[in-house]
C-alpha cells in the first residue's frame, strides 16, 4: 500500500489557489504525492459533505492510516485475499482472441475468478475488516449491477456485520438475481424509488442513512469515489490487481506491457490495475468509459468525454451535468458503469495526460462480449466487455510486437439475461421474445 | 458594517425573542406559487426567508423536501428562477438567504452567483455541503458583494471544527440539531442545546437551530436557548399536502400563514432553558 512521503503537499487550512496543470504534471511524476492530506488529486477530490459527516471521515482516515501501518491488519487482509477470495488471480494468455483481433498479444488479468465474481471483493474485504476494527456493527453499501452489493453482503456474512444495501428500483428489476443473492447472504436490500432510481440515487440514499447512523455504521463505498479518504482507500485496496499483474506480465513476457486497459464506472478496477504502473511512463494507461447509445446522442455515461468539472457525491471531478449544475441521468447497457461521475484520481490522470480515456458504446461492448466468449470460453461481465472492446482497438493500433494487458474485472453470469435479449437467444418458451433482439435496448 | 441579518438579530435580541427563519424551495409548486407562499409566510411573521435551490441529488434532505425539489425540477425551475424568487421575496423587506448544495453555485460561477444574488437583493447563502476547507472562492465572492456566508455545525463537530466554521460564518452560525436529514421530528433533540452552548464559547455570532422543528411549542423550546429558529420541512409539507389533496392555492397559502403565525408566536414566548 502507498505510504505518505515528505513530497506530499502541505495540508491546506482553507482552499488554496488551484495548482496549474503544469505543476500538477510535475508532481504527478511522484505518484505517491496524491492525494494530499485533505484528499485532493490536483484540483479534484476533496470532501464536499455536510459537517455532520466530517468527524466520521476524520475518524475513518485516522483508522485507515493506522490499519495500513499495522502488520496484523495487513496480514489478516492478505490471508483473507488468499484463502477466501482466491488471490492471486491468474494471468491468461488470450491466444485465440489475439489471433482474431490481429494485433498485439492480449493478456487478461482474471478478476472474474475472484470470489463473488469480480474485483469488488478486494475493496470490500479491506473496508469490512476496517469497519470491524473501528467497532462498527453495521455496514451499508450502494450497488448498481449488484456486484458490489453481493461482495459487501458476502464480507458482512463472513465477518458477522449487519448489512443493508441500497439499490435503485430500476436496477433491482434489471439485476433481480443479484437481489436474491444478497438476500440469501443475509443482507437487507432496500429499493430506492427517488430520482432516476439508479446507482446515483442509491448513493444519495446511503448517504442519508449514514448521516443518521454514523456512530455504529460504516458506509462501504464501492468505487474510487466519494469524499476523502474513500478514493484513496479504495484505490489502495484495489492496487493488488496491478501489483500482481505487473509481476505476472514481467514473468510471462520478460518486459512490461505496452498498454493497460480497463473499464471505468467509478473507476476502481481501473485505478487498481493502473496505479502500480503510473511510474512506468512507457506503459500507456487507457480507461474505457461507457458510451451507451453514443456520446453524440446524449444517452451515455462518459463523464470525461461528455462531462465537465463539478461536485457530486462529496468529490470534485468530471460529471454529466447541465448548465445549472444539475446532474444528468447516465445511460449504459451496463448497470455497473451507469454512473454520471468518475473517481477524482482519474480526473487527474486525464488532465495530466498520464492516462487516456476512450468511449465504448453498448453495441461495441456487446460485440466484444460475444467474441471473447467464443474465442476464449470466458463469459465476461458487460462492464468488462467495454475494456475488451477498447483493447481490441489498442491492440490493432500497437501491432503484433506489442503486449496489451486487459483487466477482466468480472464474470458475466449476472448478465446472461441481458445478453440473451440483446442477441435474441431466447425463444418464446424461454420467456423473452426473439424479436427483442440485436440492436434493441434490452432495458426497455 | 452591520449586514441586514446582523441588524435583525440585534433587534430581536432587544425584543427578548428569537428570529424565525422559514425555508421553502423556489419553483414549488410553480415559481409564482413559491413566491406567493414565501410572501405569505413573511406576512404571518417569518423574519428571514431561506429560498431553497432545488437540486437533483439532495443527499441532506428527507422525503418531504426531496419530493418538492423533484417536482420543481420537473417543472423546469433553474438557478435564474431562484434568483428571480429572491428578488420578489426581498421586496417584502425580509432578509433572504439562498439555501443550496454547492454544485449549482460552482457551475454558475461563485463570483457571478454572488454578484447576481446581491443584485437581486439577497442577504447571503447557506451552503451545507461546502466545508470550510473548500470555501475560499465563496468567501471571497461573498465579501466582495456584501453577502453573509452561513455555514453549519453538527452535534458531531469537534470544538476545533466549531471554531473553524464559526470563524468563516457571517450573519449567524447554523446549528443542525441532530444527526440526520431534514424532516419533521416528534421532539427536538437534546443535542441542540448542548451544541448551541459549545458554539457560544467559540463566537459572538448569533446561533440559529434547524432540523426537526415543526410546531409552535418546539419553536418556543428552541427559542429558549438559540437566537434563531429555522423551520423547513413542516412548511414545505403544508404545500406538498395541499398539492396532493388538490386543496388549491388559496388553501395552501392559508395553511402556510397559520403555521408561520403559530411558529412566530412560539419564538416570542421562549421557554427558559433548564440550566
Ligand atoms: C465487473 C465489474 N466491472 C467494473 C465495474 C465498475 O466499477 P469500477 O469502475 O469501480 O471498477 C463493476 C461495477 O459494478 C463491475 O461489476
Amino acid at each position: 500500500m502507498a505510504t505518505r512521503t515528505a513530497a506530499q503537499p502541505a495540508p491546506a487550512e482553507t482552499a488554496t489557489a488551484t495548482p496549474s496543470v503544469g505543476a500538477v504534471r510535475e508532481q504527478a511524476e511522484n505518484w505517491q504525492a496524491f492525494p494530499d492530506p485533505a484528499g485532493h488529486f490536483g484540483r479534484f477530490g476533496g470532501r464536499f459533505v455536510p459537517e455532520a459527516l466530517m468527524a466520521a471521515l476524520d475518524e475513518l482516515t485516522e483508522a485507515y492510516d493506522q490499519a495500513r501501518a499495522d502488520e496484523g491488519f495487513v496480514a489478516e487482509l492478505d490471508r483473507l485475499l488468499a484463502t477466501y477470495a482466491g488471490r492471486p488471480t491468474p494471468l491468461t494468455d488470450a491466444h485465440r482472441l489475439t489471433e482474431q483481433v490481429g494485433g498485439a498479444r492480449i493478456l487478461l488479468k482474471r478478476e472474474d475468478l475472484a470470489h463473488t465474481g469480480s474485483h469488488k471483493i478486494n475493496n470490500v474485504l479491506g473496508q469490512c475488516l476496517l469497519a470491524r476494527r473501528m467497532g462498527k456493527t453495521r455496514v451499508i453499501a450502494e450497488t448498481g449491477a449488484g456486484q458490489h452489493g453481493v461482495a459487501t453482503a458476502t464480507a458482512s456474512a463472513l465477518l458477522g456485520l449487519d448489512c443493508v444495501v441500497y439499490m435503485g428500483e430500476e436496477d433491482t428489476r434489471r439485476q433481480a438475481l443479484n437481489v436474491a443473492r444478497m438476500r440469501l447472504l443475509g443482507a437487507e436490500v432496500v429499493p430506492v424509488a427517488s430520482g432516476s432510481r439508479t446507482l446515483k440515487d442509491a448513493i444519495n440514499e446511503a448517504m442519508r442513512d449514514w448521516v443518521a447512523t454514523v456512530e455504529h455504521t460504516h458506509y462501504c463505498i464501492g468505487s474510487v469515489m466519494g469524499p476523502h479518504p474513500f478514493p484513496m482507500m479504495v484505490r489502495d485496496f484495489q492496487r493488488i490487481i496491478g501489483v500482481e499483474a505487473r509481476a505476472q506480465v514481467l514473468e510471462r513476457t520478460g518486459r512490461l506491457p505496452d498498454a493497460v486497459v480497463a473499464c471505468v464506472g467509478g473507476g476502481s478496477n481501473a485505478m487498481g490495475i493502473f496505479h502500480p504502473f503510473i511510474p512506468d511512463t512507457a506503459v500507456a494507461l487507457i480507461g474505457c468509459e461507457a458510451g451507451g447509445d453514443g456520446v453524440a446522442t446524449g444517452r451515455h455515461a462518459a463523464a470525461i468525454a461528455g462531462g465537465s468539472a463539478g461536485v457530486l457525491h462529496g468529490m470534485r471531478t468530471f460529471l454529466l451535468q447541465d448548465e445549472f449544475g444539475q446532474t444528468q441521468v447516465s445511460h449504459s447497457i451496463s448497470a455497473g458503469l451507469d454512473y454520471p461521475g468518475i473517481g477524482p484520481e482519474h480526473a487527474l490522470l486525464h488532465e495530466t495526460g498520464r492516462a487516456s480515456y476512450r468511449v465504448v458504446d453498448d453495441a461495441a461492448a456487446m460485440a466484444a462480449l460475444a467474441l471473447v466468449a467464443r474465442t476464449e470460453g470466458i463469459l465476461v461481465a458487460i462492464e468488462s466487455a467495454h475494456a475488451f472492446a477498447g483493447a481490441f482497438d489498442v491492440a490493432r493500433e500497437l501491432g503484433p510486437d506489442a503486449t496489451v494487458l486487459v483487466n477482466c474485472s468480472g464474470r458475466g453470469d449476472k448478465d446472461v439475461d441481458t445478453a440473451a435479449r440483446w442477441f435474441g437467444l431466447l425463444d418464446d418458451a424461454g420467456g423473452a421474445a426473439a424479436g427483442a433482439a440485436a440492436g434493441a435496448d434490452p432495458r426497455g | 458594517m452591520q449586514s441586514r441579518l446582523d441588524e435583525r438579530f440585534t433587534a430581536a435580541r432587544e425584543e427578548g425573542r428569537s428570529l424565525l427563519v422559514g425555508y421553502l424551495p423556489a419553483g414549488y409548486p410553480t415559481v409564482g406559487g413559491g413566491i406567493a407562499a414565501m410572501r405569505a409566510m413573511v406576512a404571518a411573521g417569518v423574519d428571514v426567508v431561506e429560498v431553497g435551490l432545488p437540486y437533483s441529488d439532495p443527499t441532506l434532505d428527507g422525503p418531504v423536501i426531496q419530493d418538492a425539489a423533484d417536482a420543481a425540477l420537473r417543472g423546469g425551475v433553474t438557478t435564474t428562477d431562484v434568483l428571480r424568487t429572491v428578488e420578489a421575496v426581498a421586496a417584502t423587506g425580509a432578509p433572504v438567504l439562498v439555501m443550496t448544495y454547492w454544485n449549482p453555485i460552482d457551475r454558475y460561477g461563485p463570483a457571478r452567483f454572488a454578484a447576481d444574488l446581491a443584485a437581486a437583493g439577497g442577504a447571503g447563502a447557506i451552503t451545507p455541503d461546502l466545508p470550510p476547507e473548500e470555501a475560499a472562492p465563496w468567501l471571497a465572492a461573498s465579501a466582495e458583494h456584501g453577502l453573509d456566508p452561513v455555514f453549519l455545525v453538527a452535534p458531531s463537530s469537534s470544538d476545533a471544527r466549531i471554531r473553524l466554521v464559526a470563524g468563516i460564518s457571517r450573519g449567524f452560525v447554523y446549528a443542525a440539531s441532530l444527526m440526520g436529514v431534514t424532516g419533521t421530528r416528534a421532539a427536538v433533540g437534546t443535542q441542540a442545546a448542548d451544541l448551541v452552548a459549545r458554539v457560544r464559547t467559540a463566537t459572538e455570532l448569533p446561533v440559529a437551530v434547524g432540523l426537526g422543528v415543526s410546531t409552535g411549542a418546539q419553536a418556543a423550546e428552541v427559542a429558549g436557548f438559540a437566537d434563531g429558529v429555522i423551520v423547513g420541512s413542516a412548511l414545505v409539507k403544508v404545500l406538498v399536502d395541499a398539492q396532493r389533496s388538490g386543496a388549491g392555492d388559496a388553501a395552501a397559502l392559508d395553511g402556510i400563514g397559520r403555521l408561520a403565525a403559530e411558529l412566530a408566536a412560539g419564538v416570542r414566548t421562549p421557554v427558559p432553558a433548564s440550566a
